[in-house]
């Protein structure tokens, strides 16, 4: 079978694997490369979301460009939920990174609360917006990049429901919108005034570091 | 029992015989009844779809029974008068993203040749403009009642609406638009 020799290399590359295996996952001191892919892929998904999700009420003057603007919307809407849902499964099994030294104690409180308010957003907003898709009369399937087709919520459907779960989802779009570039400034102002490594620790994998420490080779 | 064989056959004769006589009696030009239908959906993914119908047109037809090839169909609808029950969706249609009602207030079919394909069923071959777009396109008819000087024809067909420059939506929606109408004739 094929798979064999795959294995047996795997098997030869351990150490490689283990050193690898630190870089992946979060230390007590940096971030591991996952949490960092996660981060900056659903970062830039997000802000653009909310971009696209605005340009869906600004152009009814084209009813054409809008229709696919939506359609475009909950693709990219499903395709952040989905990443939001691993990066929290992963964030749970992790370490999270001590803040930064020379971090007051309620700096730390209120990076740690914009975090996790970030994080729930990143859920909480797709979620309502498919509340939208699923209450709305208008019954227009979810065919994600027209490639899966994502069931509607079990929520019953009517012009009322439909208008609520809009409102809802605009609110907390743009407010976690708010809430994100205070976020950014945070880390700019950590990085650039303070000089204290905050952005790049997003940038640069741990390093054998912490709990996820490895014995080297 | 050979009576009754008989007596079934002469009547089979005679029902035919009667079925020929007024098929022929048909002949003549009518218009399009108002309380004729016309019906189209489109499907989607995932089942169900957009079901609607125009409740403005107008269109005669002549028909020929003795020489169907000689008959021919014209009609004319208003695709502003589309209803589908969800107002969002018929002024969607209305808009330039499908129908462009404001710069194509008609669409408009008009037969260019007619054939026979069964004892009350022909095959309607014909151009079929829409947003300024002249295609062929084909239906089938089937005779569906009589009554007087009246008669009906359940006309069905299949309609690809991209080459139309209707293909918004696809392929969330069917390219396919299927029409099911009931066209009544009042004899002029
Ligand atoms: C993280 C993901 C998402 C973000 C950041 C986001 C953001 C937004 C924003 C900013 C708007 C404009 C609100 C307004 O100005 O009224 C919007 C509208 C909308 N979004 Fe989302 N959205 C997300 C996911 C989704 C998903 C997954 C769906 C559906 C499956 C969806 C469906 C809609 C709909 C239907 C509207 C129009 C609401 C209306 O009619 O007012 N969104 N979204
Ligand atoms: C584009 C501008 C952004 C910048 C410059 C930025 C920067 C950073 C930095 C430097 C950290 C690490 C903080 C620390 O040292 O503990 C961080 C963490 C985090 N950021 Fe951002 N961020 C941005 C956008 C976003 C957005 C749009 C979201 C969510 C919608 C987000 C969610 C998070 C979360 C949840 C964390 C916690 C760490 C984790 O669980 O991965 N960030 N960000």
């Amino acid at each position: 079978m094929r798979l064999r020799p795959k294995a047996a290399s795997l098997n030869r590359n351990r150490a490689v694997y283990w050193k690898n295996d630190a870089m992946l996952r979060n230390s007590r001191l940096s971030y591991g490369l996952v949490a960092i892919l996660f981060h900056w892929a659903i970062a830039i998904l997000f802000l653009g979301q909310i971009g696209l999700g605005y340009l869906t009420q600004a152009t009814a003057d084209d009813p054409r460009l809008q229709f696919n603007l939506y359609q475009w919307h909950k693709s990219v809407g499903f395709l952040i939920l989905l990443l939001a849902l691993l990066r929290l499964g992963w964030a749970l099994s992790g370490a999270k990174p001590k803040p930064v030294a020379g971090t007051s104690v309620s700096e730390a409180l209120a990076a740690r609360i914009a975090h996790s308010t970030l994080l729930a957003m990143t859920i909480l907003v797709p979620l309502t917006g498919w509340a939208i898709a699923s209450t709305s009369p208008l019954m227009i399937p979810s065919f994600a990049f027209n490639l899966v087709l994502v069931p509607d919520l079990p929520l019953a459907r009517s012009d009322e429901a439909e208008a609520l779960w809009s409102n809802i989802h605009a609110v907390l779009a743009y407010a976690s919108g708010i809430l994100a570039a205070a976020h950014a400034g945070a880390a700019l102002y950590h990085q650039f005034a303070r000089r204290d490594g905050t952005l790049m620790r997003m940038f640069t994998p741990s390093r054998n570091t912490g709990p996820g420490k490895r014995p080297a080779p | 029992m050979f009576k009754i064989s008989l007596i079934a056959a002469g009547l089979l004769i005679c029902a035919a015989a009667a079925h020929a006589q007024t098929l022929s009696d048909l002949r003549g030009r009518y218009a399009i009844a108002p309380s004729s239908q016309i019906a189209f959906s489109v499907g989607q993914v995932g089942g169900g779809g957009i079901n609607g119908r125009f409740s403005r047109f107008s269109g005669a037809f002549e028909l020929h029974p003795d020489n169907v090839a000689r008959s021919n169909i014209n009609i004319e609808l208003e695709p502003a008068s589309v209803q589908t029950g969800e107002p969002r969706v018929e002024n969607f249609l209305r808009s330039d993203a499908v129908f462009d009602v404001a710069a194509h207030p008609t669409i408009t079919f008009r037969s260019t040749r007619v054939r026979q394909d069964g004892p009350n069923s022909a095959v309607i071959e014909g151009t079929l403009t829409a947003r300024g777009i002249t295609r062929r396109e084909t239906f089938h008819a089937t005779l569906a009642g009589r009554d007087g000087r009246a008669l009906a024809f359940h006309v069905v067909g299949d309609v690809f609406r991209s080459p139309y420059g209707m293909d918004v939506g696809t392929p969330l929606y069917s390219n396919v638009v299927h029409f099911d109408m009931m066209l009544r004739g009042q004899r002029r």
